[in-house]
């Protein structure tokens, strides 16, 4: 058992920051590493990238959004209860090193999982803008976090609730064409991680994306989370997480990550309809 | 006396009817009752150089167990076994006898061998329904710490074995559970779950501890798992990196490797869903590429599904199709079609990336390849189409590297399997040992234990006398 040791709210109720106790991963985790979480005796396998670890304290920071029925039972565990399984770190860890300025561009819940390389990109002495966006102000996480873990931190909304009134490709685009750019890190939903690629790729800055595919076991050994890469299949759960995202199919994951949405919605409908029996 | 044993001719197994079974995940066959057992341990001949004992890997006395059940002694029969097997009931589940054991038997040569497979789970099965577990005398600790990465069926045999010499060993499992393949890759109609627990749990009573979500190589290193304290280390990650076909639209939705799919099935309980959440697409269509046991095993899984019909695609002929023959026959029975000397070729899909149809090319055979085996060629112009919905790719798999590519000490072969001694096991690391199918690639569960009980032979040597 994986103990939760806090819960918080980040977003409208729909994000929400656990941290848990487990300190042989807390240990080993670097920036850009996953795990496998298992709520229960009946739950699913889901990856998730880790917001933050505390080797001292033996914890490891994750945050999800609630969109189906195991973020939903996630969400209904508080405090003192915990997780049947967590396996990790897995994943290769991001190449962190001095390349001069980065741009960390996240959306969503990417941001959390950009929140870690931001800040060790930052550590190894590079000049990082990071750029953080949601649809709106309330779905906004980590402004905080991000501000701290980078040299200059810009928020921006699509409806203009908050920060720059905009896509954060946008803002990026500034960038390129103000200053030179060593590299660029886009964490978010695959359009949005898509379009970052399409807007850096004519000025051929180095690109890294973080593939959230399905996955059963994360070590390699069933192919769920094979995606494209430069003409090649490649597993995200060990050759990536992170890829040179001018090479990925971004189509395909797309359409990956609908495989099941039958079914999890089928899952989603059982969990409320038992959740209002209640 | 001779004669009247020649009469009784080897027992069948009472199984479940095909039409019925093909729609449930229930266990096949349904074991002996006692009196057939007893029936067919009389058939046995109790040689005095037995060919059968020969062809096991872990060398099981087996005219031993097989004149206990004879007279009826059944407590002394599974005592006898488990003197050399920790896994009884599920080798006599899963072992293919007929080119081991049951091959060996002298009576196998004229007319139908002792059906020792048989017997050996009816042993198995009788001690645990009837309570009678038995727990060894256990010598006192020696003070040892092993370290056993992967609980496949080597792994659980090195444990056992090193623990009812009195070391104290630890499990690490990737998985949430123990098991290793005899869990995620075997099915429950193949291998009852409940069975398999039992069986771990009687290692657990020995004092065998496990260590579940630890992916070695990840969370610890080999290295790093000396310096805790453990002495000796076995390494038996299994052959954990699929082969896909390498051809277009593999990466379809519906287009599984055989590990993901039984992954899903058996390990995941997807065919429970929605009690339980894993998902897994529900085929009416099916085809499986490949033939040998985890084929049949996908195949057989399918149907169980729900499938309209399901094919296996094999670019050989029968003769070479690898699965056990008694595989295939359960697989036939179940109308499983067999479409021989066929080759994927290409997966088409819809627009929203869903496999609808495959296309196949015929072959023929031509002259033996390496393998001993008459090479499949494709006949040129002979395609074809199949509407399909779900393809589980099952070509066998390689060497895993996320435990060997972080330990640089192990040598590997060029294939990536970790090199190790013949007799012992010994790898070029100190202290380490590896066996199952990170040595010898994808074979079968009774080698692979075969593998660990040298293993824990040469450990127990080296944690008592040196390396």
């Amino acid at each position: 058992m994986y103990k939760i040791l806090s819960k918080r709210e980040l977003a409208q109720g729909t994000v929400v920051e656990n941290v848990i106790s487990a300190p042989r991963i807390a240990k080993k985790a670097k920036p850009g590493q996953f795990v496998i979480l298992r709520v229960n005796e009946t739950g699913e396998r889901i990856p998730l990238t880790m917001a933050d670890t505390d080797p001292d304290k033996g914890t490891i920071t994750l945050i999800y959004q609630v969109v189906g029925k195991t973020t939903a039972l996630m969400k209904s565990l508080g405090v003192g209860d915990g997780y049947q399984d967590i396996a990790g770190p897995l994943g290769k860890p991001t190449h962190i090193e001095k390349v001069g300025t980065v741009v960390c561009i996240g959306g969503g819940t990417g941001i959390a999982v950009l929140h870690p390389i931001t800040r060790a990109l930052k550590e190894a002495g590079n000049k990082v803008y990071a750029l953080c966006g949601a649809r709106t102000k309330d779905l906004l996480i980590m402004e905080d976090a991000m501000a701290a873990a980078s040299t200059e931190c810009t928020l921006c909304t699509d409806d203009g609730s908050c920060g720059y009134h905009g896509f954060g490709t946008d803002l990026l685009k500034q960038i390129l064409d103000r200053e030179k750019v060593d590299l660029v890190v886009g964490i978010g939903p695959v359009p949005m991680m898509k379009f970052v690629c399409a807007v850096t790729k004519p000025y051929n800055v180095k690109t890294l994306v973080s593939l959230n595919a399905i996955m059963v076991d994360g070590t390699g050994m069933c192919g769920c989370c094979r995606a494209t890469v430069g003409g090649k299949t490649q597993f995200a759960c060990v050759d990536g997480p992170e890829f040179d995202g001018h090479q990925v199919d971004f189509d395909e994951l797309a359409k990956r990550l609908r495989g099941y949405s039958d079914m999890e919605r089928q899952s989603m409908e059982l969990f409320e309809h038992k959740c209002s029996c209640k | 006396m001779a004669e009247v044993k020649e009469k009784v001719p080897r027992q069948k197994m009472p199984e479940q009817d095909p039409g019925v079974r093909k729609r449930n995940f229930k266990e096949v066959p349904l074991g002996y009752p006692a009196e057939t057992a007893i029936l067919e341990a009389g058939r046995c001949l109790q040689c005095k150089t037995p060919g059968c004992s020969k062809g096991c890997p872990v060398g099981i006395d087996i005219p031993g167990f097989i004149k206990e059940i004879a007279s009826k002694n059944f407590e002394a029969g599974i005592a006898k076994l488990k003197e050399q097997n920790a896994l009884p009931a599920v080798c006599g589940r899963v072992c293919p006898q007929e080119s081991q054991c049951e091959g060996g038997c002298i009576l196998g040569k004229k007319g139908e061998s002792v059906a020792i497979g048989r017997l050996e789970r009816f042993l198995a099965d009788w001690e645990r329904n009837e309570g009678k577990v038995k727990l060894p005398n256990i010598p006192a600790p020696t003070g040892k710490r092993v370290a056993v990465v992967g609980s496949g069926p080597s792994g659980l045999t090195v444990a056992g074995d090193l623990c009812l010499k009195g070391h104290d060993v630890t499990v690490f499992e990737a998985f949430h559970k123990p098991g290793g393949v005899l869990l995620y890759g075997i099915p429950e109609f193949r291998l009852p779950k409940d069975i398999l627990f039992a069986e771990i749990n009687y290692l657990e009573r020995l004092g065998v501890k496990f260590e579940v979500n630890s992916v070695v190589g990840k969370v610890v290193s080999l290295e790093e798992l000396f310096a805790e304290g453990y002495q000796a280390i076995y390494v038996a990650v299994g052959a954990g990196l699929p082969y896909f076909l390498g051809v277009p639209g593999e990466n379809l939705i519906g287009v599984y490797s055989a590990n993901e799919y039984l992954t899903r099935s058996n390990l995941m309980k997807a065919y429970l869903f929605p009690e339980y959440d894993t998902p897994l697409v529900r085929g009416k269509n099916v085809i499986v590429v490949g033939a040998g046991n985890v084929a049949m095993d996908s195949a057989r899984t399918a149907m169980r599904m729900g499938a309209d019909t399901v094919k296996i695609v094999y670019r050989r002929s029968r003769e070479e199709m690898p699965a056990r023959a008694e595989e295939i026959h359960h697989a036939e029975e179940e109308g499983i079609e067999l479409f021989l000397l066929t080759n994927p070729v290409r997966f088409m899909g819809d627009a929203d990336g869903r496999l609808t149809t495959v296309e196949c090319q015929k072959m023929e055979l031509g002259e033996p390849d390496a393998s001993g085996r008459r090479r499949p060629v494709p006949i040129e112009g002979a395609f074809f189409t199949m509407p399909t919905d779900l393809a589980v790719i099952s070509v066998g798999a390689g060497a895993n590297p996320l435990l060997t590519s972080t330990t640089p000490a192990l040598s590997l072969n060029k294939r990536g399997y970790i090199v190790a001694q013949a007799e012992t096991g010994k790898t070029t690391m100190k202290g380490v040992w590896a066996g199952g199918d990170i040595v010898t690639g994808m074979a079968t569960v009774i080698q692979a234990m075969g593998a660990g009980k040298q293993a824990a032979a040469s450990m127990h040597a080296y944690l008592t006398m040196g390396w």
